[in-house]
């Protein structure tokens, strides 16, 4: 059995533990740095014997004063000042089965129970599960360090430093790793949560990094921008009594480590399969797919319509939340695993879904959230309208914040107004501060309960000052004459009873509108599917929001070979669980393919 | 990369013609469409519609005038150079079959346009009624071609400096007046004389199309800046346009959203210039 030291490390650093008789308290060893061992009274076929049984949780010593034979076993064991039985009858050795005996142990200013095992030669010694998980709950979550709240709103850096090390090993002390990790049900793509954890405990950061990559082909990314919350934390049987382990934090912290000390290294594929795959898009889901080809030992060529690589990755998410030089990494890695790239491609216009399978073997479409909604209100062609795709990829993608530098104009506005409560709001009101608007609000219909952005998000916001108007909604957007948005009309909404969704609807109350001045407005509330593959590939079946059916085991498409997965199947959600569908088409598409080459291995 | 082949100044040196090489595009193109172009590492997207191309050599025509910082760095660039990205085809291809007469009106650099699209229908087997306006004498492009590819052409300038005097609603309105088996009237050009086109044609209830250029950054539907009102519904001029019915195009919102940037593009100008 491993030694407690492991499982509970932080109490290493307690040269010895002062321990206590549980029935007269008296203290068996008082704290001299010299006290080597605990004295007890033993009783070893019906005599009475010295034990001495060392108190320090990194060493289990044993002595007595008649020599013993290994697997001898102490009838009692006795206090040496009121002569009570020690002996706990409840609890037995968690290793032999044994009896055990038990003190408390003083450990934080609270004692536990502490047993050792009356088995000569046995070297269990240790704290009970439910034990260990008090000591544990006792540790507070770690938090990452994060830049100045006043200052970080002048930069584009991004907020949180991340753990240094001894954070990560603090917060990894906290886990409890549980036989049956609830944390992995959790994850989308189902990274060996504990496993990893378990290696940062021993130090052992690169084979931490090796646990989660098994998995997840974009840590780095994935520990910054997935919602663990509502996903692997979740889950975490630390959140019933407390705060969860930080689960993405850590993520994060091992991606990092291991970029930063320049320890990854590109596995050799070993089988080299004659066969094709084409992706198309290179967001999260696309470089799942491609990643795990890859491996498998396929030749992957990506399309992507934009100049640069990444999807959302660069188009969306703001530097502050994601630096891009964080998705830059984790692409060239996968460049060179062969990864081909195909820029400026559209396809749809430029090459046909069609077109592709006669090249490619199978294809994988992963486009993404295609065509930005508007509320079709009054004044939505206003200037200083935008839709927060527009908003985002002129500031992140064509670095419009850089402007005259960079040739994008610059959407300016010192008092603005975001509409929608999610992520992609959140990013968009940060962005807009950074960018030197002074006043920035978000509107949003509903109540702060039914925000779904980040609870990270969120707080990040209002720490920057950003307001929040709830239970508003804009009617129509007035303007200039020199056709400038100027303010937003807006009526105040109360909830009313829980929809289909669960949640509950937000209801107008008549009368009761307001008007906001503004001078940029940030249209922040979804997006429908994008039509460019449907007008050139017919026969490819869409579901009722009008987004790409596939069969929920394999992600295929209703063409056979084609795989699809991500925003344009699911429509908005998050980075994870389009790599989570990528995965599955990978999979899919594998096996798949290896039992095509069996067929026609067999038949020749 | 895109490599240009060959470029000829036009108009005064105001409007420049690439002939680019762009093999996959060229053989995908087709007329209307456009592509989406980003010079160099710092640059905007910008679209431009095709305005001819050659499938069998793999190249391009791209007819540009020079108004904003990009086409002027562009006009900077000599045969041989680089274009880093070019995006495309995008956007419908113009709705050509043979529907009998048709009259083509082209004005500015519109003409670029109206050149690829005239050709597709003269291809179709339609009669083609060709009317390009410009301001004067020297701002007049593609007169050559246009009289190889119509029935019959009339030029309109501002100041009379050649052809008629007058704008292309002029002429159109004879046309339109002389002949009744006018099927549908396509116009190209400044907003302004589209929206004066199809104000006419209405009248005469004839089908017009009007192809559009708003402000664009990744011409794929994405990010919803291309927004037009159409009909009284907002359309996406790079997925569901360029090109639409022009008698339900709302023009004044247009003009007003084409003009956001202008003070921008000033500035991106001086910029460069500094």
């Amino acid at each position: 059995m491993a030694l407690l030291d492991q499982d509970v490390k932080y109490l290493k650093f307690k040269t010895y533990l002062p321990c206590y008789c549980p029935h007269c308290k008296k203290t068996f060893n008082v704290e001299k740095r010299d006290v080597k061992y605990l004295n007890f009274t033993g009783v070893y076929e019906g005599a009475d014997v010295d034990v001495k049984i060392s108190p320090y949780l990194n060493v289990f010593e044993q002595e007595s004063s008649i020599p013993l034979k290994e697997g001898d076993l102490f009838e009692d064991l006795k206090c040496p000042s009121c002569n009570k039985s020690l002996v706990n009858p409840d609890i037995v050795c968690g290793d032999c089965g044994s009896p055990v005996g038990e003190v408390i142990l003083s450990a934080y200013s609270r004692l536990i129970p502490f047993f050792s095992c009356l088995k000569v030669g046995c070297e269990w010694h240790g704290l009970t599960r439910a034990d260990e998980r008090h000591i544990k709950i006792k540790i507070p979550r770690q938090e990452m360090p994060e830049q100045d709240q006043k200052l970080r709103i002048q930069t584009y850096q991004e907020v949180p430093y991340g753990y240094t090390t001894e954070l990560a090993s603090l917060e990894a002390g906290r886990c409890l790793q549980c036989k049956n990790p609830k944390c992995v049900e959790g994850c989308p793509v189902n990274v060996d949560i504990p496993g990893f954890i378990k290696c940062i405990r021993e130090d052992d950061f690169d084979g931490a990094a090796k646990v989660v990559k098994e998995k997840n082909v974009l840590p780095a990314i994935c520990g910054r921008v997935c919602p663990q919350e509502n996903q692997c934390e979740e889950k975490c049987i630390l959140g019933i009594k407390t705060k969860p382990v930080a689960i993405g934090n850590l993520e994060r912290f091992v991606a990092d480590w291991e970029r930063k000390m320049d320890l990854v290294k590109i596995p050799i594929i070993k089988t080299k399969l004659n066969k094709r795959i084409a992706v198309v898009g290179s967001g999260p889901s696309g470089l799942t797919v491609a990643a795990d080809m890859l491996q498998y030992g396929y030749s992957v060529t990506m399309y992507e319509a934009f100049h640069e690589a990444g999807g959302v990755l660069v188009y969306g998410i703001p530097e502050f939340r994601l630096p891009k030089s964080i998705v830059n990494f984790e692409i060239n890695y996968l460049r060179e695993l062969g990864l081909r790239f195909e820029m400026n491609h559209v396809i749809g216009k430029i090459l046909t879904i069609d077109e592709l399978l006669e090249h490619f073997d199978a294809v994988f479409i992963g486009v993404g959230a295609g065509l930005p909604k508007f509320m079709n209100i009054p004044g939505e062609a206003l200037g200083n309208v935008f839709s927060a795709n527009e908003y985002l990829t002129r500031m992140n993608l064509m670095k419009a914040y850089l402007f005259p530098e960079y040739d994008t104009p610059k959407p300016r506005g010192t008092k603005v107004a975001v509409i929608g409560g999610g992520n992609v709001a959140m990013d968009c009101a940060r962005t807009a501060i950074r960018t030197g608007a002074s006043d920035v609000t978000i509107v949003y219909r509903r109540s702060r309960q039914e925000l779904p952005a980040r609870h990270e998000e969120v707080r990040h916001a209002e720490e920057e000052g950003i307001k929040f108007r709830l239970l508003t909604n804009p009617v129509q957007y007035l303007g200039t004459d020199g056709n400038m948005v100027k303010g937003i009309e807006c009526i105040k909404m109360k909830l009313g009873e829980p929809d289909a969704s669960g949640r509950r609807s937000p209801v107008p109350i008549e009368g009761s509108n307001i008007v906001l001045p503004v001078d940029l407005v940030v249209v922040a509330i979804g997006n429908g599917s994008n039509p460019i593959i449907f007008q050139t590939t017919p026969n490819l079946n869409r579901n009722k929001w009008g987004n790409i059916e596939v069969n929920q085991q394999t992600n295929e498409t209703s063409i056979p070979y084609v795989y699809a997965g991500g925003d344009i199947v699911t429509g908005s959600a998050t980075v994870i669980e389009a790599m989570g569908a990528g995965r599955i088409a990978a999979n899919a598409m594998h096996k798949k393919l290896s039992a095509k080459t069996k067929k026609t291995t067999n038949s020749n | 990369m895109f490599q240009i082949l060959r470029k000829q100044e036009m108009a005064k040196g105001t409007i420049i013609r690439f002939e680019i090489n762009a093999p996959k595009i060229a053989k995908k193109v087709q007329a209307g469409q456009f592509v989406i172009v980003r010079i160099n590492d710092t640059g905007e997207r910008i679209p431009l519609t095709v305005a001819d191309k050659d499938e069998f050599s793999g190249t391009i025509t791209l007819i540009f005038q020079v108004v904003g910082k990009t086409t002027a760095l562009m006009r900077s660039l000599k045969q041989g150079d680089l274009i880093k990205d070019i995006a495309g085809p995008l956007g419908q291809p113009a709705h050509v079959s043979n529907i009998g007469t048709v009259v083509m009106v082209g004005g500015g650099t519109g003409v670029a346009i109206l050149h690829h699209v005239a050709k597709a229908f003269k291809e179709a087997g339609n009669y083609v009624i060709g009317i390009l306006g410009a301001r004067d004498r020297d701002m007049l492009i593609l007169e050559e071609e246009m009289t190889a590819i119509c029935d019959e052409l009339v030029i309109t300038t501002d100041d009379g400096s050649y052809g008629d005097r007058g704008f292309v609603t002029d002429s159109l309105k004879k046309y339109l007046g002389e002949r009744s088996d006018i099927k549908m009237v396509y116009a190209i050009g400044p907003i302004v004389m589209m929206k004066f086109v199809s104000k006419l044609t209405e009248k005469y209830k004839v089908p017009t199309m009007v192809s559009l250029n708003p402000v664009m950054i990744d011409g794929t539907g994405m990010c919803g800046g291309c927004r037009v009102t159409v009909d009284n519904k907002v359309k996406f001029c790079c997925v569901d346009g360029p090109d639409f019915d022009g008698h339900k195009v709302d023009y004044e919102e247009l003009e007003k959203r084409n003009s956001l940037y202008l003070k921008d593009e000033k500035a991106s100008l001086l910029f460069s210039i500094r």
